[in-house]
């Protein structure tokens, strides 16, 4: 059994059995990492860059500690210390990177498709680690894993995404992963933030009142308002957002039931969600990080698995 | 096709196997019992249970280890990697290794690096149920086998549970 795909570019080229078969492969990694030593040899004759042309802290740090728990030599590239300030394309930066011998890319970039665009050009395997608008898959499958250990398996499950749903990469790739897992997804948030198109083209439900899309699901992923992604104004300020669409204790106290809280970080603290439910106890949000590094292990053993073919 | 130990000669062996293990272990405090994934599992139980029954009243540690992360083959081919679950330390300990069939010693070679990572253990032994003793391809022997066979590399030995038989094909 392998995955059917050479590059995780996206969730949307993956199976439901190449989903399983991470997920799976994730929780025997997040035992090797409870072991005294947390390192295994797999991916010892393996070099993996990080080409990070946008910023990250969490993504990148994951996986480069997947990467070294894997014995894999890793080396780093941001793109505000290098030669792309010199003004070198993107695919001669890594064709250059590549003639040394490197066998596994991590990207992410601020342009949709770029990790698509290098996989058709370039030999090596590629693993998307975000996209600009487009696709954020590690994090899809870390959430999904994350999910799964702490309410079981997806299939039925109720998943709500909340906030800003046009620019977020993460909605995307979770919306694709939940689909194909058997989970049921609804988005909330203001309509401005939310694709017409969303409802039927890929079977969401659509929810403008924060209040009842609460009420409906069991697990709620609260969305980054990424600023930095918005150049004309989408809602009037962050305290009419946080007013309407903002996660409160009140709100969840008023739900009669207890929903898992997830969030991709990094939080804005009193936009999306108020510190006292970031930090509370169905909040999974530092298991999603912790998973993030299994999950990361997994993805990257089963790719370079493939490359003797 | 030809049966190597039959539904009584197997208990038979088990059973000689758990003696012999609690002949050279008198404290079983300081021992602990790892079965090998995929199919070291069940021979590891059925002996782990003989010496729990053999020694009621003691407490027996008993773990499962998957060496697929260790394998020397990875990028020959892609294996799916099986639940470890080792829920007590190994530090200090003597470990009992159980596998079905000991071939080429690859497998044990993978356990011994895997244990590494788990502690520093007083000594490591290895028991096993056969024994293809003309196979290795690398210096590893049992300590305990339940029965020394010679095979060629084209032969396959397997442990049919559900008849409770070892047959070689």
């Amino acid at each position: 059994m392998q995955l059917s795909t050479k590059h995780l570019l996206g969730i949307k080229d993956l199976s439901s059995e190449d989903i399983s078969l991470i997920l799976t492969t994730a929780s025997q990694f997040k035992e090797v990492l409870q072991r005294p030593v947390k390192k295994v040899p797999s991916l010892r004759d393996i070099t993996i860059v990080n080409l990070f042309y946008e910023n990250s802290t969490r993504t990148r740090f994951s996986f480069e500690l997947a990467e070294k728990r894997l014995s894999a030599d890793a080396i780093n590239f941001s793109s505000s210390a290098s030669s792309v300030s010199k003004g070198e394309t993107l695919l001669d930066t890594v064709n250059n990177i590549l003639s040394m011998k490197v066998d596994m890319v991590v990207m992410r970039h601020s342009a949709s498709g770029a990790p698509h665009f290098l996989a058709k050009h370039i030999p090596a395997a590629i693993v998307n680690a975000g996209d600009g608008i487009n696709e954020h898959p590690t994090q899809a499958l870390l959430d999904a894993f994350s999910i799964q250990e702490k309410i079981g398996s997806l299939e039925g499950k109720k998943v709500l995404l909340i906030g800003d749903i046009m620019h977020s990469r993460v909605a995307l790739s979770n919306i694709y992963l939940l689909k194909k897992m058997g989970a049921e997804v609804m988005v909330a948030g203001p309509p401005t933030l939310i694709p017409t198109y969303l409802e039927q083209a890929l079977q969401v439900k659509v929810e403008y009142n924060l209040k009842k899309a609460l009420q409906w699901c069991d697990v709620a992923n609260v969305l980054r308002i990424q600023l930095e992604r918005q150049n004309q104004v989408l809602f009037s300020s962050l305290r009419e957002y946080n007013l309407a669409y903002g996660v409160s204790k009140k709100l969840l106290d008023g739900l009669q039931k207890e929903i898992v809280i997830m969030h991709p970080g990094p939080i804005n603290r009193g936009v999306e969600i108020d510190s006292d439910v970031a930090d509370s106890s169905q909040s999974i949000i530092l298991q999603q990080v912790e998973n993030g590094v299994a999950v990361r292990m997994a993805v990257l053993y089963l790719l370079a698995g493939k490359k003797a073919e | 096709m030809k049966t190597i130990l039959d539904k009584r000669q197997l208990h038979l062996t088990i059973l000689r196997l758990a003696h012999q293990l609690l002949e050279n272990h008198q404290n079983l405090d300081e021992v602990v019992f790892i079965g090998l994934q995929p199919r070291g599992v069940q021979i590891s139980k059925r002996i782990v249970d003989t010496v729990r029954n053999l020694s009621v009243g003691q407490n027996i540690q008993y773990g499962i280890l998957d060496i697929t992360f260790y394998r020397d083959d990875v990028r020959k081919e892609l294996h799916i990697a099986n639940t470890t679950d080792i829920p007590f330390s190994i530090e200090g300990k003597a470990v009992i290794l159980i596998d079905d069939v000991l071939y080429t010693g690859r497998t044990i070679r993978a356990a011994l690096d895997a244990l590494q990572d788990f502690g520093r253990p007083k000594k490591i032994e290895l028991c096993v149920l056969v024994d293809r003793r003309f196979n290795r391809e690398l210096p590893i022997q049992p300590d305990y086998c339940g029965k020394s066979i010679d095979t060629a590399y084209s032969q396959k030995v397997k442990v049919e549970w559900e008849r409770e038989e070892v047959i070689l094909y």
